[in-house]
């Protein structure tokens, strides 16, 4: 049981809280730079998907997560970020300033689908973004002498400077890089003003308010920023990839990206990457799970999506706070042994809100 | 200019609900100055115009001379009011400490590309933000609670700290809704003990909506009664509570059976 004597006000904002946190991050750090010498290739690809959907889970993170706005159409920013670098990079663009620039376009769509943001809240934001999601989808669709259309776009390899990511290694070191600068943005955005602020907007609007703080400018901000991460996602996964088409940035991907941020555990950094590492790592199991399967199930087409949906509907019912919850209870359980208590994570329903005066 | 606070012949209509009618009053610096008034009376409405929630249909409001209307809501506190809410409007999935460092989010210059790369001038001001923030904790008595999750505290527990981010914000006017309400004769000392320790060490004007009449009269300077949206009375505790409207219309006398006789007396 660690018991934390403070004695400064660094020790509040530092990130690393204490001894234990810079040893566990030291070390997790040290195993991804030695990824490409520990991890077969096939391992080392998985893991780059892992960062790549790790930066995106980050943005969605921000917004639904930490500000509250629920976006069903984030795929559209994906979508945005991968066809600019394809076209940049196609037209010989270093990869710094193509992924600049991806993240650029990627945050004014964002500040555009944000709009419905200032007048809209709940479900009913989630339905404005999901119609922002299918028109972008199809934008990418028929803007054919840019993005190739439906027939598809190929990618070549990063390249900047006359330095040339040739090889999967040399990409994963690429991806780590841009993955460690966004995760490290985030948090420091989270503990500044900035992200207290997203926070207040999350659990009450009208306090907010009286607290100075400007929705509307604060609510398009986190809907630019969580669209800038996922373009800096998509100019990695248009990499990645090599191919790109319409129909990779649809619905099905904008599902998947909500699932991943859930099921991760909304409302906490870790939950980002645990949801990455979920949806990655769940069709790799059901692959190895089908032949164990009846064949009227294990050969049945949609088992995968079917199978998604059960475990989001079991993490919601039982497993609110998703996997980095999950993982705090099990940790408690076994720093506080024998003494955990069922209700040491239960929230205390809301007491009856002021009314609601807008 | 010892006016803080001005509101002139202040109306709001909701549809064809007249919710506050003529209203006037004016707050001088350095007072406490309570509204009292059956529920339903509008004190609440006239907190909302007060935060810009609302806006008067007719009448005026000056705060330090400047008109408030036109004023956003985000702004007002900027300007030097803070409010707490009748049900307490905390933000939940925080702890205490990060509802209260919100609270200073005033105080703050924007700097987006400064924050993402935590530069030493934001960890200045993040350390100088802790500090204000632990003085406010200090005067409540707050320690205890800083790193709990607001979801998880009692209910009196969550009126202090509901206080003590409007006082965070640094305010000069202080605007209390029923600070004493769902609290225990002990939990209501200490409120009174703060609201004077408000007033006096800190030099913050407190307007206040109040139903505890103990309360009201051992803390506040002058009192405005309001029923039905209007004013019935103005003055010291003891002028109005000695008002016969007032009394007829809210505090009522010891032997009050009138509502209880079938025919008129």
């Amino acid at each position: 049981m660690r018991f934390i004597f403070k004695t400064a006000y660094d020790q509040d904002i530092r990130l690393a809280k204490h001894g234990g946190h810079h040893f566990w991050y030291a070390l997790l750090l040290l195993a991804l730079l030695a990824a490409p010498w520990w991890l077969e290739s096939y391992g080392l690809a998985q893991l780059t998907f892992i960062l790549i959907y790790g930066v995106v889970g980050l943005g969605l993170m921000l917004l639904a997560g930490y500000t509250g706005l629920l976006s069903i159409g984030h795929a559209a920013f994906l979508g945005v970020g991968a066809y600019t670098e394809a076209v940049l990079a196609g037209m010989g663009w270093p990869f710094p300033l193509s992924l600049a620039c991806a993240a650029a376009l990627s945050a004014i769509v964002g500040a555009v689908v944000g709009l419905p943001a200032l007048r809209v809240k709940g479900i009913y934001l989630g339905i404005a973004t999901l119609a922002f999601g299918f028109i972008v989808e199809e934008l990418l669709a028929r803007w054919e002498s840019v993005t190739g259309g439906n027939a598809g776009k190929a990618v070549g390899s990063v390249q900047m400077f006359g330095w040339t990511a040739d090889s999967s290694e040399k990409f994963y070191f690429v991806c780590l890089v841009v993955a460690t600068v966004c995760t490290l943005a985030v948090l420091n955005l989270l503990r500044s003003p900035t992200g207290r602020a997203f926070v207040a907007i999350r659990d009450s609007e009208v306090s907010a308010q009286s607290m100075g703080i400007h929705l509307a400018y604060y609510k398009t901000l986190s809907f630019s920023i969580s669209a800038a991460l996922a373009g800096i996602g998509g100019a990695l996964y248009a990499h990645q990839l090599r191919f790109l088409s319409p129909e990779q940035f649809g619905i099905i991907q904008s599902i998947d990206l909500l699932l991943m941020v859930v099921i991760g555990g909304l409302g906490s950094v870790h939950g980002a990457f645990l949801g990455a590492i979920f949806l990655i790592a769940m069709p790799q199991a059901i692959a190895s799970f089908k032949d164990l399967l009846p064949a009227a199930i294990g050969q049945a087409p949609g088992l995968q999506a079917v199978i998604y949906g059960l475990v989001l509907i079991t993490f919601v019912l039982f497993e609110p706070l998703g996997l980095y919850g999950r993982w705090l209870k099990m940790r408690t359980w076994f720093q506080l042994f024998p003494f955990y208590r069922k209700g040491l994570f239960k929230r205390q329903k809301a007491f009856t809100k002021s009314d609601r005066l807008k | 200019m010892t006016t803080l606070l001005q509101a002139k012949d202040l109306q709001v209509r909701f549809g064809g609900v007249l919710a506050v009618n003529k209203v006037s009053f004016e707050v001088r610096r350095g007072e406490v100055f309570t509204l009292i008034g059956p529920n339903g009376a509008g004190k609440t409405t006239v907190f909302n115009l007060i935060s810009r929630f609302y806006t008067p249909t007719a009448g005026s409001l000056h705060f330090e001379g400047q008109a408030l209307t036109g004023v956003p809501s985000h702004r007002i506190a900027a300007l030097g009011i803070a409010r707490t809410f009748q049900n307490i409007e905390l933000f939940e999935h925080a702890t205490v400490l990060q509802n209260l460092l919100i609270g200073r989010h005033i105080h703050h210059k924007r700097n987006l590309f400064g924050e993402m790369v935590f530069l030493p001038s934001v960890r200045a001001a993040e350390r100088a933000t802790r500090h204000k923030v632990e003085e406010v904790i200090e005067f409540l008595a707050l320690q205890h609670y800083r790193e709990s999750m607001v979801a998880g505290l009692p209910y009196g527990v969550r009126k202090v700290v509901e206080l003590a981010r409007a006082l965070a914000t640094g305010p000069k006017l202080l605007l209390l809704d029923e600070p004493s309400s769902g609290l225990n004769v002990e939990e209501t000392g200490d409120m009174a003990f703060w609201i004077q320790d408000i007033q006096k060490d800190l030099g913050i004007t407190v307007l206040m909506v109040e139903h505890d009449m103990t309360l009201v009269s051992r803390v506040s300077d002058r009192v405005l009664a309001m029923n039905q949206g209007e004013v019935l009375a103005m003055g010291t505790p003891s002028q109005v509570q000695a008002h016969p409207g007032v009394i007829e219309a809210y505090l009522g006398t010891a032997d009050d059976a009138t509502s209880l006789r079938r025919r008129p007396a």
